[in-house]
């Protein structure tokens, strides 16, 4: 994979992705294979992490390579060669969350805060031998900011990974349903 | 209500050389007015002709608040239809774009209309045996913009029937979109990557203001730009490390006054001008190596080497249209009332080139032009604090004196320092020239 500074990389969700993994060191680890239940946490709790602004927590669930990506079309097959919404590498999760924290982000002087409503994650995948597993997990989000509030509703389909001891996401993709409509500011992270 | 509708001098009075009225952002009456005048009397941008390159394509929009239709009629050449059907009024084509094939036809009682706009069908046509219905502006059919001029791909249309020609019109001003199609080694753009459409919440004149405004940059994208830098600087990389594509395009906008003011700006007629005359945050990208081979090839070294060392950061196409010539890009304004206006972000493949540079806008469009741009979450706050600051009486003009000079009142046009407001005010020259019925018929 590319170096975590480059918004370059490869789109995880491609068919190839898989072969251009490095070999398992060893055989897959299937004792510290998470359950389906883990994973469902693990999801609950990344929403947590944003509404509750604890966004430095929020970017330690982030592979090195990850992407954060919100389509701009439906069906869009990948984020180069098209315009998104969001297609952020953690370079650009990092200027996000450290901007938030200036005094001169003067559209943040009055704060936005946003809610996360999930349906039940949906595991798709378990794949312990290619260490990915994958979910589904359809939304409503809100985002307000004094009198003003944008509703947005979707699926996120998050790629998590094991890394060590834990869960880390590689991709989290937003498929918003009104993704092609003429969009206020989106300021924070559906 | 009441004030300024049938009163052009009221109009007229609310531009001085070096100030504006607040009620130019912030009155209704004034919206509709500029709808009525303004945009029927310039020469406004409707869409790219690759945006439709077969017979029967086509791409709804609008020109001010009116539905209009391009589309590619058979004969190859494309035309502007109001988009409203002869009969009833229904808006013809919904959809954003399509191919409605050899027709256009009427989803509420069918009649159906050639590519032109003429009457091709009507059901059941003898009962209007006997009418006055051919002879009636229905039997015209859909209404056909007659001032339509397609410059390099790039199609304009004028509503008003009499009025300054397109050439008139834009002058020079022409050579930055030149400059922006010569820059393919093919000669040519294709519309590519999608359009991203942010809604905000203030007049469309801010954001066209702010497009030559070489003065906000270091306060109101300290935060984005600023971070970005710190972010970076913090990894500790060696000074010659090749800089990721979102910091090399975020890094130049808290570039320095002097930077902004040796940029300069360029002011033409009617309100156009471009920023970036001797350079711009855009000149200090990273080559892309086959690129400029390939502009070798198609142009020769010197006259590459020309195209390529303009780099003009924003022009003005007054009122409706802005490019970045420099990264193949346009931004629309569309207004839809005083406050409210929809910005369409459009990006374009340079055809000939390394799909690097289609990456290099696309990249640049989404970190500056979209809803969840950390750089437009600024402006836009910016625009809309205006909106909701010229509530305020007390004081009910907007200044616009920086580098003003009394030698302007005769010719404007010239070239500038970069942190003059001079672009300002030639744009609201032309809002005044223009905001009267069948303006500048004349010249």
């Amino acid at each position: 994979m590319n170096s975590p500074k480059s918004i370059n990389a490869p789109d995880p969700t491609n068919a190839p992705r898989l072969r251009n993994l490095p070999e398992p060191m060893s055989a897959p680890d299937l004792m510290n294979a998470p359950t389906p239940e883990e994973l469902v946490q693990f999801v609950y709790n990344e929403a947590r992490l944003i509404d509750e602004k604890r966004l430095d927590d929020w970017y330690e669930l982030f592979a090195p390579d990850a992407l954060y990506w919100m389509p701009l079309t439906r069906g869009q097959p990948e984020g180069e060669g098209h315009t998104s919404l969001f297609y952020e590498d953690k370079l650009l999760l990092k200027v996000r969350i450290e901007r938030l924290k200036r005094p001169q982000s003067y559209s943040q002087n009055q704060p936005s805060f946003c809610q996360h409503v999930l349906q039940r994650p949906e595991v798709l995948s378990l794949d312990i031998e290619a260490n990915e597993f994958i979910l589904r997990t359809p939304f409503l989000y809100a985002e307000s900011r004094l009198d003003d509030q944008l509703v947005l509703a979707g699926v996120a389909r998050h790629h998590l990974t094991r890394i060590g001891e834990h869960l880390r996401i590689k991709l989290k993709k937003i498929e918003l349903l009104n993704c092609d409509a003429a969009l206020p500011s989106i300021q924070l992270f559906p | 209500m009441g004030e300024y509708i049938d009163n052009p001098g009221a109009v007229q009075s609310l531009v001085r050389p070096d100030a504006v009225h607040r009620d130019l952002y912030i009155d209704d009456e004034l919206f509709a007015l500029e709808m009525r005048h303004l945009w029927r009397n310039t020469w406004i941008y409707v869409g790219h002709d690759s945006q439709v390159p077969k017979a029967g394509d086509y791409f709804t929009t609008q020109i001010g608040l009116e539905p209009v239709i391009l589309v590619r009629d058979p004969d190859g050449g494309v035309n502007v239809l109001m988009n409203r059907c002869a009969h009833k009024g229904t808006r013809l084509l919904s959809a954003q774009s399509g191919n409605c094939g050899s027709a256009i036809r009427c989803p509420y009682h069918g009649w159906t209309y050639h590519l032109n706009g003429a009457i091709r069908a009507i059901p059941v046509r003898q009962g209007y045996e006997g009418t006055a219905v051919m002879e009636s502006d229905a039997g015209r059919g859909v209404v056909r913009l007659r001032h339509v001029e397609n410059y390099r791909g790039f199609v304009f249309a004028r509503l008003a029937d009499e009025g300054m020609g397109f050439r008139d019109y834009f002058g020079d001003s022409l050579t930055s979109i030149d400059n922006m199609v010569d820059r393919a080694p093919a000669g040519r753009l294709e519309v590519a990557g999608g359009v991203l459409r942010y809604l905000h919440n203030c007049n469309w004149k801010m954001f066209v203001e702010n497009l030559n405004d070489a003065m906000h940059p270091m306060i109101a994208h300290e935060s984005s730009a600023g971070t970005a830098k710190a972010v970076w600087e913090s990894l500790n990389m060696p000074e010659d490390a090749p800089k990721p594509m979102v910091v090399e395009q975020l890094l130049p906008f808290v570039s320095n006054y002097r930077f902004f003011d040796n940029m300069g700006v360029k002011i033409y007629d009617n309100g156009h001008s471009y920023s970036g005359v001797n350079f711009s945050i855009h000149s200090k990208y990273s080559s892309i190596g086959p690129y400029e081979q390939a502009m070798i090839d198609a142009y020769g070294e010197e006259r590459a080497q020309a195209i390529l060392g303009e780099v003009r950061h924003n022009t003005v196409y007054y009122p409706s249209l802005t490019i970045k010539g420099a990264i193949q890009s346009i931004r629309v304004a569309r207004p839809l009332a005083a406050d409210k206006t929809v910005l369409e972000s459009w990006t374009f493949r340079l055809v000939g080139a390394p799909e690097e540079l289609l990456q290099r806008t696309l990249t640049y469009s989404r970190l500056i032009n979209a809803p969840t741009s950390i750089v437009g979450h600024d402006d836009l706050h910016c625009y809309r604090s205006i909106q909701e600051g010229l509530a305020a009486s007390g004081n009910d003009w907007v200044s616009l004196h920086r580098d003003y000079d009394s030698a302007e009142e005769g010719a404007i046009a010239g070239t500038y320092n970069g942190l003059s407001e001079v672009s300002m005010r030639g744009q609201f020259r032309a809002w005044r020239k223009f905001m009267v019925p069948d303006a500048g018929a004349g010249g």
